[in-house]
């Protein structure tokens, strides 16, 4: 113990002075169990809701794939018993439900591909898409939150506060578009820039750098589309989280111990600010959704929010429960991880 | 009263103020809230200072421009014998020798940070690092948790008030500081963990030598643990003194209808109600700035000299440290100390 006790180094080595209490701070099995349960329910909440909003689509999906080609009614009756249209509302749940647990949503009536294989090819091109557009969203807005929210009221903060607001405040798909003619068909001076669509140009190389190279230049505008729109968030709920903290006497103390102002707010105000800033830039990841639907369909990326769109018009029901299981999936596993991760860091909250 | 017991060389006083004075501008109002308006105050080593008043007139901001934390728009800190410089290197200087303890502990003690972490935040700042475990240990026994290793991991919500302001003591003591400027250090805490904590203020006065600046709107505790009394109002201090002489024979009548509220006085002295409203430092009053709410002058109207509690500011006190002094001109010609006796007859009969 004696050599231990020379320096800091005592308390995270293996022989440590400290009792069990640091342990207490892991999250119990049981909690989780329970946590895991309620998301589960909620899921499956989700999934019925989702269910009757499909169903309650105005159009009806027999006539559309038909495309307006003159076809007998016994031919039209023929598609929809082939479709399962013909059977009781109640039969078609469990239909749903069955393909919910075995996963499997059978075949997309437009695209007739199996429902499994076009989202696995669309789920690559949405990951990398909303990943990279929430990764600079909220890099960008924890940054601009923690200078907006540090000295509240400045320049620096009203001038950012009102730009992320007002981009917030602008429709995803007209923020889209102006982008896509200024950027991509060039206005006056601006020579087109980007391209206007899809993910890859087929007459370039698809592998390599070169590959590489070409879909991070289709990437750029739908990016930049998202992280416009949702980069406010980030800011406003790191900057009020930030502000919260402003007040209290440990940054006092801080200060009178010596600590210089940048000091305060990076070792203890910023730390402090982040843990629910973080929780509930977690909690909105479900927000981005109906931005992704949007910024796919109108820079065309082929991914989930396209293939959702594209179902829609239809609407190909497969297509979309099996679209719809996953980003209803996605939210619930981001909000779990999003309670877990409040009681794992934060020492007050404890199982 | 003092105990002096530690001999140590340098300036008899280890913090002092010199007509200091801190005013806040606000936008919308023009005149600027004068918060300290001319103070001397001198704290000796080994010396525990209760500054009292009511809320608003200035305490906290004195204690805050003390420990450097508010830059004074006039007059000086004096620190180890020496004006306090404001370069980043000064004050650095400075707050290892003069610490803060904050009235809320809860609030005071980053939640997310170990016990052993608060305490070693300052030594680890200010380069103390050989040792550090050592030192927090010495520190936490100093400030009575022992035995401290039982404390190290802990976070702050999982102490009692008592043992959180404690922590805060502690993290003040692993720097070896000279003095401790307290901001009403228990009036957040229960009955019992008062007690201890200001026991724990004397102790390291007679232990260590320390010197404390105990900021309160108690006079029991002022009477309970300070040397020395200093009494604010809107601003300025205007009476100085031991206890004995502040709390059992008052001259100046703000410290006067202070006293007179307390429950077990009352039947000592006439109960005497400040009147008017709660004083605003955007607007002393000029004169004497408590004339507007002075009993002593309401009864003293035909006097001559009530006419100087209009016109003129009574002088501001110096820091001695060996006169009762008051800043008042009744009281100045020299009042009979008799501390039974109602106020009105006690002064200038
Ligand atoms: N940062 C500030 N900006 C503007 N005015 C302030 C500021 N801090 C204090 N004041 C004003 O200065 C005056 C003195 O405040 P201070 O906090 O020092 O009083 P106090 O004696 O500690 O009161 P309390 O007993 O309520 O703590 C008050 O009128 C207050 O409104
Ligand atoms: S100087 Fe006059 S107004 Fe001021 S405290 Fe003394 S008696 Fe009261
Ligand atoms: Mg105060």
């Amino acid at each position: 113990m004696a050599a231990l006790r020379n320096d800091d180094a005592a308390l995270t080595a293996g022989t440590d002075p400290v009792p069990a209490v640091r342990r207490r701070r892991r999250i119990g099995w049981g909690y989780f169990g329970r946590r895991a349960l309620m998301s589960l329910e909620s899921f499956l909440v989700t999934l019925v809701i989702g269910f009757i909003v499909f169903s309650l689509v105005p159009s009806d999906p027999a006539q559309s794939l038909a495309r307006a080609q003159s076809v007998t009614p016994e031919q039209m009756a023929d598609l929809r018993a082939q479709l399962g249209l013909d059977q009781s509302i109640v039969v078609r749940f469990f239909h749903f439900l069955r393909n919910v647990l075995t996963g499997n949503f059978g075949y997309s009536w437009e695209y007739r591909q199996s429902v499994g294989s076009l989202i696995g090819s669309a789920i690559g091109p949405t990951l990398l898409l909303m990943g990279t557009a929430t990764l600079i969203s909220v890099a960008l807005g924890l940054w601009l939150g923690v200078r907006a929210g540090w000295k509240p009221g400045s320049k620096f903060d009203r001038f950012w506060t009102g730009t992320a607001v007002t981009l917030w405040s602008v429709p995803t798909f007209w923020l889209g578009m102006m982008l896509l003619v200024v950027f991509s068909i060039g206005v006056g001076p601006i020579p087109s820039l980007f391209p206007a669509g899809g993910m890859s140009d087929p007459t370039v190389d698809g592998h390599g750098i070169a590959h590489i190279l070409d879909v991070a230049h289709h990437l750029v505008l739908p990016c930049l589309t998202l992280v416009a729109v949702t980069f406010a968030q980030n800011l406003m709920i790191m900057r009020s989280s930030l502000v919260d903290e402003l007040g209290n006497a440990y940054l006092t103390t801080a200060r009178a111990k010596g600590l210089r102002d940048a000091e305060v707010r990076q070792r203890h105000a910023v730390p402090n600010a982040m843990l629910p800033a973080i929780t509930v830039i977690f909690l909105q990841v479900g927000g981005l959704v109906g931005g992704a639907i949007v910024t796919e369909t109108v820079f065309s990326w082929p991914g989930l929010g396209l293939l959702v769109y594209n179902g829609i018009k239809i609407p190909d029901l497969p297509l979309l429960e099996g679209t719809f299981v996953i980003f209803s999936g996605s939210v619930i596993v981001f909000n779990l991880i999003a309670d877990l991760l409040y009681r794992v860091l934060d020492p007050r909250v404890q199982g | 009263m003092s105990a002096a017991a530690i001999e140590v060389p340098g300036p008899a006083d280890v913090l002092e103020a010199r007509n200091l004075r801190v005013t806040f501008s606000s936008r919308r109002s023009a005149a600027p809230a004068r918060a300290v308006d001319d103070v001397n105050l001198a704290l000796g080593r080994a010396e525990i200072i209760a500054l009292i008043g009511e809320s608003g007139c200035g305490k906290s901001t004195l204690a805050r421009a003390l420990v450097g934390l508010v830059k004074p728009q006039g007059g000086q800190v004096i620190s180890q014998g020496a004006p306090l410089k404001y370069s980043k290197a000064a004050l650095r200087q400075h707050r290892r020798s003069v610490q803060l303890v904050l009235q809320d502990p809860a609030g005071a003690l980053n939640p997310r940070h170990t016990v052993y972490d608060l305490v070693a935040e300052g030594p680890r700042l200010h380069g103390l690092t050989g040792n550090l475990y050592e030192r927090v240990c010495t520190a936490l026994t100093q400030a009575g948790l022992r035995p401290p290793e039982q404390f190290l991991a802990r976070y702050p919500h999982q102490l009692s008030g008592g043992q959180q302001q404690r922590v805060v003591i502690a993290g003040a003591l692993a720097l070896e500081p000279s003095v401790l400027v307290a901001d009403e250090p228990v009036s957040s805490l229960d009955a019992s963990a008062r007690g201890e904590v200001l026991r724990l203020l004397i102790d390291l006065r007679d232990t260590l030598g320390l010197s404390a600046l105990v900021v309160s709107h108690d006079l029991g505790l002022a009477w309970n643990i300070a040397d020395r009394v200093a009494v604010m109002y809107l601003g300025r201090i205007v009476e100085l003194g031991t206890v004995e002489e502040v709390l059992l024979r008052p001259q100046h009548p703000y410290t006067r209808a202070l006293l007179s509220i307390l429950p077990g006085r009352r039947s000592a002295q006439t109960l005497t109600l400040l009147q008017g409203e709660a004083p605003d430092p955007a607007a002393i009053p000029g004169g004497c700035r408590f004339h507007p709410r002075c009993p002593l002058y309401a009864e003293k109207a035909d006097d001559p000299r009530a006419q100087w509690c209009r016109e003129r500011d009574p002088q501001v006190l110096p820091a001695l440290s060996d006169s009762h002094l008051v800043a008042c001109h009744f009281a100045a010609s020299g009042a009979p100390d008799n501390p039974t006796a109602p106020p009105a007859s006690a002064v200038g009969a």
